[in-house]
């Protein structure tokens, strides 16, 4: 167990060997980035391993970090089911990432080295129980996003890596702002999520309604709250295969979980006079969202508006305020990410790198299905899933989004049903164009040759990288018990408690 | 008047070190420097300056804390003996940017100049007494003004001299017009004995005129708006050595003066910022000049296409965030404003010195001129790459702890209620700005290809000052307790 | 008790699919040949069930039960048989091998169709012997998606569209109904269709979702009518079926009505009746009107086709609907008590269960008699459609074929003697005992039917050798013997001994009957 927090110092040595080791080549750069991310996401298994769900919040390292000017900021990291859930994701989409970017060959050794310094990020903030901490984590994971998409990006990757970046820092300095404010004006000693609750707890309701404003918005934003999400299909439109895997899969993730684990236990009056508004911003994204998708021309922004819809069912699936819709929503944050990864994986890394196009109607007059028919076979296993197929992860997130959801309000649970419905439109829609666009029914297969020319064929890195994600997706959708058994205690902390009593403490 | 010439002599054993050591770099090039070509010249006055700024940092640390020297006129305090080591150490920075990097017609008088301006610096640090603290300060900003135009081959740096100089000469004209109104009000010219006195008096015409004069010099020197007109084009005039001295010592120095005299001075009239209507004072001009440094320095920045200008914007609204550490210090004390300007003078430090190393390989005005850095010199972008990305306050660089530090300490004032509360959440807010401008330099250096591929050799000695301010920033950064417990 | 027979039923046309995965580069014959084996299995394995099976107990058999999540989600793996499930796995396990041997011919990557099949084939039997909703709504989403890919990758022309209009409109409804069950779950903390069921029939489950108040119980009970309605399709809910069953390739469009279109009607039987059955009675009477459309309109819609696959599409919607009609009316009639009613009860849910099942055969062996002549017609299964007008005297060129044809055209149309007549007889008694007026409307559907029939039977096979007849018509050869011959043995033996399969639901239905309050 407290061997955890070497994932963060596994992946912060493995940025600074790929570094290293990309001055000698490429290939080395890649080994190091593979080995680092195997070697912290097996850490991260040993440790689910002998996890004990229902004793709380795990300390793992506790020690005084900066105790001068009343700060009383300790470098205090500690884990629960649900910090557990999103490391197994982050571990699964880095090893991943880096499989489906091992056709980096320019400057390979900065590319795995930002790679892995975003990973260690991500896997700080999920870990951290100082606020302190996980804002310096939060902040650690932008600025490589910045220039991984502006560096190896494509389509308008400066405008979409500026844009990308900006809106997360200025949702970063919302939260600063909202935090630093409970803090000074709460008196509290420190920035330990506790003592920070107890706090705020004496604020007046005006104080708690707008520092919750502050904070929700900011981490909401990562989160691709609707009307802020309009950096996220740019950017991962932008960004090069593994970036947008990571963004998609693990980046937003970093948003929903500042909410749940930040925002809405530190201002429960805030969060209760919120929620409604929270609820309805969620369902207009996943609507609106899905719809934009549907009539999208660019294979990667059906995608990237497809991520916008489903994290608006982890936005409402917090906004709903119980234990079921809450785990939910954890849960589709795992599935999500799994399933936006490998979305990205087939499109960005699978057929662009091979027809360098992601106009869908180019793709509709290659017979990819016949040119490249693993990279069918997975899009059409990532497109069930992604449209809520049983069987898959996102069928039991979004099932117990729905119950709790309707638990709450019906009337939100049958907005979201509609976005069901129009995830699987949209997802359809870019199976069969993309992929079986022109499907010739007369006699035997005919030759395909004339394109094959140009294919090259799928590599073994490819492979292992979709196998890993297509496993995680099935394994967890046919038995979800296995998170959501860590996840459903950890909403029952007694931080949490106030929260899914709908916030009214 | 308690006149104990030794305990003075001993206080100021630094200044003696620099002055002493100013006059053997000049010795020396004059009996040596005949013999030696231009480069051996450089190289034996950096090293000399070197060596006295060392002696300087031990007698700084080894002046000790023992409270007013001389009749109260030297304060030897903690703020002092850090300020004075990192004024020193900021100095030896931006004098190990001088071998290979600038050639220079005097590099004997330059080191010296420098070293003279140090000493300024180091009294600065010290100063309660308005006598002292004036001629500290014109000491150091006389020799800054021969520093910028020292360059006299470049006719825009005699400009930028010229023009240092003549808003220089007028702040100076109004601090001491300030200081005489103070005097006559209160009878002295001790900080302490002036505020006992102000705390006996109300607020009238004539101290609130002192205090304009003084805090308009004080926005000049710390190149406030509306004050700052002179920085843009002295950054981008000066030599890049000078200009980043200007931008880091003297920042640090003149910040610790005037929170001394601020705060120990005048502090009885400093008035309120910590409700939403304020009380008059000195604190809430201070607050405007602050509003008006962020919000001018962060949005010109966006506009600019020349590095240095943008560094000088960027330093305009930093001098907005550090006048939030000024009206904090009264409450949380000065350690914030200090961790603040000393950092902040690291990362400034070693971006002109990145530009001056470019510089010397083929000129950088343009941001554009970076580009393609990180194929040029992998050396110079990762550095670079540190120093801008602190001046944005990305953890875990010292940039970010200065910020969050200096956040807290004016969020504490009165909440966000405030009109400080205000001004901080207002500047939280345009962090999320700087970072467009901090990342367009970033582009050009990490994302741009090369336009002139040639690589770029650094000198030993500028690549030591800079990996030396990079490490200094992520420790900082990781381990704000260093600095923060040098003051307490 | 617990012997995994179910599970061997349900996951071993998977299993063939996975090994036809493998198999790769394996000759087309190879995998035609263990495609048609392991979809064998299911009328094996039934066949074993049938043996074994205790006709008089009317709770599932063979049942499996095991804790699956317990975390949040309270499911379980529960499989089990009753008399319903049985008849349907045996349809299954009829139709299936019969779609596979009318697909013999298929050329284009036959090992990708067999596999896509047996995926098919596994969903249906998860769909008809899963009691828990979290594995059977898997087993009913999953089975779009081969189907979805049988009709575009193999279908005409306009099978893109087609294909995409049949999952969408059948998500729509699923994702309400999966709403539905959200609520339910969050009201009663289960997803059993036993357990729901056994609330609905204590009157707790009224009482719990009364408790949400205002219109959300009706809301529930219209999502999962919803989601089944599309599946059958219910009439206004049918517009995607024609154009997917006439673009579907002839194997697969048999096994959609054969098979697919029975799971909703299934669906009816076994969730929405059991769980709502006070909503149901209540919304009945509205909804017998839309069986009545279906039944009226489904025929005439089919009387009006020339394109040979769309009428007989249509004449499926006529043929459910009268399930979907006898449902409705012993719904509506519920309270009512008397020894006649019973006797209609009786009748009425027979004849639905019965209809589920000749339907299947007919409609799947029509399907493949339509294929046939399209392939005559196009030389290929997959081309134009056949037109009611391309033919004539096709009798006179293929004798054996038109014979063949002939019975199942007449089983469908209800001839005693076939199978198909049982079943609407028993129906139609039925409703004629619970609600009259409704009975004398849906005799209008039969009518109509009889016309369509009859008008298809009398061009195409009768009168002078024209249009595609005219030239080179081969009468039925080798293989093509094999889906067909089967399907009119098993229309004979049922329609002369219906009791053959009244046996084993008899016991079920006469409980229905008993417990209807």
């Amino acid at each position: 167990m407290s061997l955890l927090p070497w994932t963060i110092y596994l992946s912060f040595a493995g940025a600074l060997l790929a570094l290293l080791a990309g001055r000698h080549s490429a290939a080395a750069a890649r080994w190091v980035a593979l080995l680092a991310a195997v070697a912290s996401s097996a850490v991260a298994l040993l440790a689910a391993s002998n996890f004990v769900p229902t004793a709380g919040l795990q300390t793992l390292v506790d020690v005084p970090w900066i105790s001068d000017l009343g700060l009383g900021i300790r470098y205090h990291l500690s884990v629960d089911g649900i910090s557990l859930t999103l490391i197994l994701l982050t571990g699964i989409a880095a090893t991943a990432g880096i499989l489906f970017s091992w056709n980096i060959e320019e400057r390979a050794g900065e590319f795995f080295a930002l790679f892995l310094t975003l990973i260690g990020g991500v896997y700080g903030v999920f870990l951290s129980a100082d606020v302190f901490v996980f804002f310096v984590f939060y902040e650690i994971a932008i600025v490589p996003k910045y220039f991984l998409i502006a560096n190896w990006g494509s389509t308008n990757r400066e405008y979409g890596a500026m844009k990308l970046v900006l809106y997360s820092f200025f949702g970063s300095a919302l939260v600063l702002a909202g935090l630093l404010w409970a803090f000074a004006a709460g008196g509290a000693h420190s920035f330990a999520l506790n003592d920070l609750a107890q706090a705020a707890a004496h604020f007046s309701r005006p104080q708690q309604i707008a520092m919750f404003a502050l904070v929700f918005l900011g981490f909401g934003i990562l989160a691709g709250l609707f009307p802020f999400h309009t950096w996220a299909p740019t950017g991962h439109v932008a960004a090069p295969t593994a970036a947008s895997m990571l963004l998609a899969g693990v980046v937003m993730k970093l948003g929903a979980y500042g909410c749940l684990r930040v925002a809405m236990p530190l201002f429960p009056i805030g969060l209760a006079f919120w929620q409604p508004a929270i609820a309805w911003l969620a369902i207009i994204g996943i609507v609106y969202a899905g719809l934009v998708a549907l009539v999208q021309e660019d294979f990667k922004f059906v995608i990237g508006y497809s991520s916008v819809s489903h994290m608006g069912f982890v936005l409402l699936g917090l906004a709903a305020c119980n234990v079921q819709a809450a785990s939910g929503a954890v849960l589709q944050m795992f599935s999500h990410g799994v399933i936006a990864g490998l979305l990205f994986a087939v499109v960005g890394r699978m057929v662009y790198d091979r027809t360098h196009t992601r106009k869908l109607a180019d793709l509709r007059a290659l017979p990819l299905h016949r040119l490249i028919p693993f990279a069918a076979l997975v899009f059409v296993l990532a497109g069930m899933a992604s449209m809520g197929m049983p069987g898959f992860s996102g069928f039991p997130a979004e099932l117990t989004i729905l119950v709790g959801t309707w638990k709450t309000s019906p009337l939100w649970a049958i907005f979201a049903a509609v976005g069901v419905l129009i995830a699987a439109a949209f997802t359809l829609r870019a199976i069969q164009v993309s992929f079986f666009g022109t499907t010739d029914k007369s006699g035997p297969t005919p030759p395909v040759a004339s394109h094959a020319a140009h294919f090259s064929p799928i590599t073994w890195a490819e492979r292992a990288g979709a196998m890993l994600l297509v496993a995680a997706t099935v394994y967890v959708g046919l038995k979800p018990d296995v998170l959501l058994s860590w996840i459903s205690p950890a909403l029952e902390s007694p931080l949490m408690q106030t929260v899914m009593k709908g916030g009214t403490p | 008047m308690n006149a104990d010439y030794l305990a003075l002599l001993h206080a100021l054993l630094p200044e003696a070190s620099l002055v002493l050591g100013a006059l053997i770099v000049l010795g020396f090039d004059l009996i040596a420097g005949h013999r030696l070509d231009p480069a051996e010249r450089t190289r034996a006055a950096t090293v000399i300056g070197l060596i006295a700024i060392v002696a300087a940092v031990y007698h700084s640390i080894h002046a000790g804390i023992g409270g007013g020297v001389f009749g109260d006129v030297i304060a030897l305090d903690s703020l002092g003996r850090a300020t004075r080591v990192g004024v020193l150490g900021l100095t030896a920075l931006t004098l190990l940017l001088l071998p290979g990097v600038l050639t220079l017609r005097h590099p004997a008088e330059y080191v010296a100049i420098v070293l003279f301006a140090a000493t300024g610096f180091t009294l600065m640090a010290v100063a309660q007494q308005l006598l002292l603290a004036f001629l500290a300060l014109e000491l150091a900003s006389l020799s800054l003004y021969v520093l910028v135009g020292f360059d006299k081959t470049r006719p825009d740096a005699a400009e930028a001299a010229l023009k240092y100089f003549l808003f220089g000469g007028m702040s100076a004209a109004f601090l001491l017009f300030g200081f005489s109104l103070l005097y006559g009000l209160t009878g002295s010219i001790q900080f302490g004995e002036i505020s006992r006195q102000l705390a006996m008096q109300p607020l009238n015409p004539l101290l609130v005129v002192a205090l304009v004069m003084i805090l308009a010099a004080f926005g000049f020197k710390a190149a406030a708006a509306p004050f700052h007109l002179w920085a843009p084009d002295a950054y981008q005039g000066a030599p890049a050595s000078s200009a980043a001295l200007v931008a880091s010592a003297s920042k640090l120095a003149g910040f610790t003066l005037f929170v001394r005299l601020l705060w120990h001075g005048v502090g009885p009239i400093a008035g309120s910022v910590a409700t939403r209507e304020g009380a008059p004072g000195w604190l809430p001009v201070l607050a405007v000049i602050s509003l008006l440094s962020l919000l001018l320095g962060n949005f010109a920045a966006l506009a600019q296409t020349n590095v240095r200008r943008l560094l000088a914007y960027s330093a305009i609204a930093h001098a907005g965030a550090l006048m939030l550490g000024v009206m904090a210090a009264g409450k949380a004390g000065p350690a914030p404003l200090f961790y603040y300007a000393s950092t902040y003078g690291l990362a400034t430090v070693g971006a002109f010195g990145v530009i001056a190393v470019v510089e010397r390989a083929s000129g950088c005005q343009s941001i554009a001129d970076l580009a393609g850095l990180h194929r040029r010199s992998p050396l110079l972008a990762s550095c670079l790459f540190i120093f801008i990305l602190s001046l944005a306050g990305i953890p875990p660089l010292a940039g970010f702890f200065s910020k969050f530090s200096v956040f807290v300490a004016a969020l504490q004032l009165g909440g966000a209620n405030s009109l400080a509360g205000g001004l901080t959440l207002l500047a939280i807010l345009l962090s999320a700005v700087a970072l467009y401008y901090y990342l367009a330099v970033l582009k050009q250096a990490l994302v741009v290809a090369p336009t002139n591929a040639r690589r770029i050799a650094v000198p030993a000695s500028a690549g030591c000052a800079l990996v030396i301010a990079a490490a200094l920033l992520v420790l900082f950064g990781l381990w704000p307790s260093l600095i923060l417990q040098l003051v307490r | 008790m617990n012997s995994p027979l179910l599970s061997l039923i349900v996951f071993t046309p998977w299993l063939g699919a996975a090994l036809l995965g493998v198999l790769r580069g394996a000759k087309p014959s190879v995998s035609r040949g263990v495609s048609l084996l392991f979809s064998l299995s299911t009328l094996a394995l039934s066949l074993i069930a049938i043996v074994n099976f205790d006709r008089a107990r009317t709770a599932p058999q063979f049942v499996e039960d095991h804790a699956w999540m317990s975390a949040v989600l309270n499911v379980h793996y529960h499989l089990g048989l009753d008399g319903l499930s049985l008849v349907l796995v045996l349809l299954t396990g009829i139709v299936t091998p019969a779609a596979l041997l009318a697909s013999w011919r298929i050329e284009r990557s036959p090992r990708l169709f067999g596999a896509l099949f047996l995926g098919l084939q596994g969903a249906a039997l998860g769909v008809f012997l899963a009691l828990d909703f979290f594995h059977w709504f898997l087993f009913w989403e999953l089975s779009l998606i081969p189907a979805f890919f049988l009709i575009k990758l193999w279908g005409g022309r306009g099978a893109t569209r087609a294909a995409y209009q049949f999952v969408i409109y059948t998500i729509g409804g699923s994702a309400f109904m999966l709403l539905g069950f959200a609520a339910l779950y969050a009201a009663t903390g289960t997803l059993d269709f036993a357990a729901l069921a056994d609330e609905a029939a204590r009157g707790d489950l009224a009482q719990k979702l009364a408790a949400l108040g205002g219109w959300w119980p009706k809301a529930i009970f219209l999502g999962v009518l919803l989601g089944l309605a599309v599946k059958v399709p219910l009439w206004p809910f049918h517009t995607w079926l024609p154009p997917a069953y006439a673009e579907a390739p002839t194997g697969a469009s048999m096994f959609l009505t054969g098979v697919m279109s029975k799971m909703g009607v299934y669906g009816f039987l076994r969730i929405l009746w059991p769980i709502f059955p006070a909503q149901l009675h209540a919304a009945a009477p509205a909804l017998l009107w839309l069986a009545l459309g279906g039944v009226v309109f489904g025929a005439f819609a089919a009387m009006r086709q020339t394109d040979l696959k769309r009428m007989i599409a249509y004449s499926s919607v006529n043929h459910l609907s009268y399930c979907l009609l006898a449902l409705f009316a012993v719904a509506a009639a519920t309270g009512r008590t008397g020894p006649d009613h019973h006797a209609a009860n009786v009748a009425a849910l027979s004849g639905t269960i019965l209809q589920i099942f000749n339907h299947g055969i007919s409609a799947a062996a029509l399907f493949f008699c339509v294929g046939v002549l399209q392939e005559r017609a196009t030389k290929n299964t997959s081309g134009t459609p056949a037109s009611l007008n391309d033919f004539g005297g096709v009798r006179t060129a293929a004798p054996i074929f038109a014979g063949l044809c002939g019975i199942a055209m007449f089983s469908s149309l209800g001839l005693p003697g076939l199978n198909g007549f049982v079943g609407e007889f028993l129906i139609f008694r039925g409703v004629f005992g619970l609600a009259p007026w409704a009975a004398g409307v849906a005799c209008l559907g039969l009518l109509a039917t009889a016309i369509f029939l009859l008008t298809f039977w009398q061009r195409v096979f009768h009168g002078p050798r024209r249009g595609f007849a005219a030239g080179e018509f081969r009468d039925l050869r080798g293989i093509e013997f094999a889906p067909l011959v089967p399907l009119v043995v098993v229309m004979f033996v049922l329609g002369l001994a219906p009791q053959l399969l009244v046996g084993l639901f008899n016991p079920l239905v006469s409980a229905w009957a008993g417990h209807l309050p």
